[in-house]
Formats: structure tokens, sequence, C-alpha cells
């Protein structure tokens, strides 16, 4: 049986994935950042996950104003990064996991989660940064991905609760998968930060600790907090945190905090990392 | 049937990009998406008049592309993640942007990041 053994939310900061691409992580304004890393390397490294489903959004690369699926799932064997303007990122392609994507499909459709199926997804900083702030620069990944696009840009997002119901039924979804195999969830974007009009830079360290403190042991007491509040507390971008729930949704009840860092500023984003344990991995 | 309430028109300096921006903005939005594509952005860099021209702008939107207005860009139904396709156009940095949406140069911008980012009390 294929078994979820551990969740990490992660920012997926497009300068982070720039930093390392272009060597930079080394300088200082980069090094305190990179260093808090570390050890979610070593950890993840020691997990060794087979698959990530590794939930984000898209920003205006594999889908535009025609199309906007609030949940899409990639089914397909690969998926190229994205040229966003600068040419693809010179990453290894992302290899996806076809069977279990369309057994997830088939589940959490009967589950009622009506997913939009993506057979082609190229992905943006939203799906890589979080695999090279977790993996470094391999070769190859060291997983297959499965990639879970979720709407944040047109308003309005679906809901902290509806979200963390996803995860439920992801976590159900690869409990009945026959194979055995060991699967991580990433919950990535946020954490506060604001890029747009002229409140453009804003953060909130206080807004992000509470959501760190509370995401492990009470995620409920975070799950009614409405869109409105992310955009006036955390930024009109911060609404990207909705995705962490899906991955703690898919996690055990009770779960062990294995890492945290946090720091400000990458870009104009305040960073999270929190990596949690299921109790039987 | 009740309308969403719009809870949110009160936040100070930000667009939210709901129903009633992306019917303004659509056209605008898609003509900085085409931007991804390398041949639109070489028709673009040749007359970018006579490009936006294909577009259903507009003439405020055509001006404030034109002027690089990036401010007016989002009061005209421009999202961010699409206006910003121009910036990138322009090879210029989202703190940059940052900057000239809210009154400051890029290096202030900056500045306030590494202080810990924009407060109430910055404007």
């Amino acid at each position: 049986m294929a078994r979820i053994i551990a969740g990490v939310g992660s920012s997926h900061v497009p300068a982070i994935g720039a930093a390392m691409d272009n060597g930079k992580t080394d300088e200082p304004y980069w090094q305190p950042l990179f260093a808090g890393f570390e050890p979610a390397r070593e950890w993840i490294d020691d997990v060794k996950p087979d698959v990530v489903i590794l939930i984000y959004n898209d920003h205006a690369s594999a889908f535009d104003l025609d199309i906007i699926p609030t949940f899409a799932i990639g089914v397909a064997p690969e998926f190229p990064p994205a040229d966003e303007g600068y040419g693809p990122r010179k990453i290894p392609m992302i290899k996806g996991h076809p069977d279990l994507a369309w057994h997830l499909t088939e589940s959490l459709i009967d589950d009622e989660f009506d997913m939009t199926i993506c057979n082609k997804m190229p992905v943006d900083h939203g799906c890589s940064v979080p695999l090279s702030i977790m993996f470094g620069q391999p070769d190859e990944w060291p997983v297959t991905v499965i990639p879970i696009a979720v709407n944040v840009i047109q308003f309005p997002p679906p809901s902290g609760k509806r979200c963390y119901d996803l995860g439920r039924a992801i976590r159900r979804a690869v409990e009945s998968y026959d194979e055995d195999l060991k699967v991580a969830v990433f919950g990535t974007g946020g954490m506060s930060h604001q890029l747009q009009g002229q409140r453009a830079g804003w953060t909130n360290p206080d807004f992000d600790k509470k959501f760190l403190d509370l995401l492990g042991p009470q995620p409920e007491e975070l799950l009614s907090i409405s869109p409105t509040e992310y955009i006036r507390e955390a930024g009109s971008e911060g609404i990207e945190l909705v995705m962490w729930f899906i991955m703690r949704g898919a996690l055990d009840p009770e779960v062990r905090e294995v890492h945290r860092h946090y720091h400000v500023p990458a870009s104009n984003s305040a960073v999270g990392l929190i990596a949690y344990e299921n109790s039987d991995r | 049937m009740a309308k969403p309430k719009r809870d949110y028109d009160d936040i100070p300096g930000t667009f939210v990009f709901d129903a009633r921006r992306a019917k303004q903005g659509y056209a605008l939005n898609m003509f900085c998406k085409s931007l991804d594509v390398a041949e639109n952005r070489e028709q673009f860099r040749r007359d970018e008049a006579r490009y936006l021209s294909s577009f259903d702008l507009t003439d405020e939107q055509r001006e404030a592309v034109l002027e690089r207005q990036w401010l007016r860009l989002l009061e005209l139904g421009g999202n961010m993640y699409f206006t910003f396709k121009l910036a990138i156009f322009d090879g210029k940095s989202m703190q940059h942007v940052g900057g000239e949406m809210s009154g400051m140069t890029e290096e202030e911008f900056r500045e306030m990041m590494l202080r810990g980012g924009r407060r109430e009390t910055d404007g």
C-alpha cells in the first residue's frame, strides 16, 4: 500500500530559484536563508520519499485568463519547466507518476473533488522552487512529482477548509493505491507578501509565526481565516498559504514537527519552511 | 441570490483581482500573456503601438502600457502576474515595479524589504 509519510510547507519565491541557478547562495543576502534549508535537506535525504505530491499555484504560465481551474492535477509522464520570460530554468526534467496521478484523479473525483485533468502542464517556479529548496541541484530529481495547481490568482480562491478537505481526500486516495510507495506532500506559497499596489512589500511576521505555530497542533483554528483576512493580514499574495492546508490535511491529526525556518526577506516576500512526519513513517 | 460580499475594498493600496477586474482587464492581461512567446516579443519590440492594436484595449489601457504606468495598469484591470510580464520584457525587477507603484526608488524599496518589509507606518 502507498502511504503518506511526510509533509512540507514551503515558500516558492522565484528569486530563491534564481539565486541557486546563478550561484549566489553564498552571498550575504542569501546565505542566512539557504543555511536554514540545510537541515531540511538532510532530513528529506534520510526520509527518502518516492513521490512528492506538490501543491502550488500557477502564475500565468500554464494557465491564463481563458481557462482558470480551481484544482488541476498533472497526469503527464514529464513536466517541463515553463519559460517565465527569462527562458526556462535550467533544472532537470520533472518526472511525473502517471499511474498514481490517474489513481488520485479517479479517487478524488469519486470523492466529490472535481479535478481538472492536465495531460500537458509546463510548471513554473511555484512547482520547481520547492523542489530546489528541498533537493538542491541534483543531476536528476530523486523523486517523481505529481503537481496539483490551485487557483489563488482569480478571486475567489478555494477556502482553507476546502483545501484541508482536499488533503484528507488525497490521503484516502494514496492509501487505496496498491503499490508500496512512500509519498510526501508539499504545500507551497506564501508566507506573507504583497507584490502589487501602493502596499507592495507588505509582510507580517506575527501572522506568519502564529500560522507556523498552529498549523501542526491545531490546524482547525486556522481554517476559518477568510480570504479577505489573508489579504488584510498576510498581503494579497499571502493568500497562497491556503495551499499549505492541503498538505496538512493529508497528514495524521497528530504530527511531529521536524524542522522549521523563517526568514525575511527573499525579494519581496517572507519565507517559511516547515516539515512534519507522520508517526508511522 | 445575494451577491458575494466584497469586504476587501477598504484594504489600502490593494487591487483584489475579482470578477469586476477580470472583466475590465481581460484583454489587457491577455496582451501581457502574449509576451511569453519570443516571436510576439519581437513584434512588440519593433512597433509597440502597432502590436497593441491587435488587442482590444481601451485608450487608457493602451496609454498605460506604452508609458509603463504600473499602478495605473492595476487600476485598469491589470493583474500583477500578467502586468509583470511587461516588466520582464523591459528587464525590470519586481522591486523596481514595487517601488514605482508605491512611490519609491528600487533602492528604497529594497532597503525597506531588508528592514523586514512594509508596515502600516510606511504609508
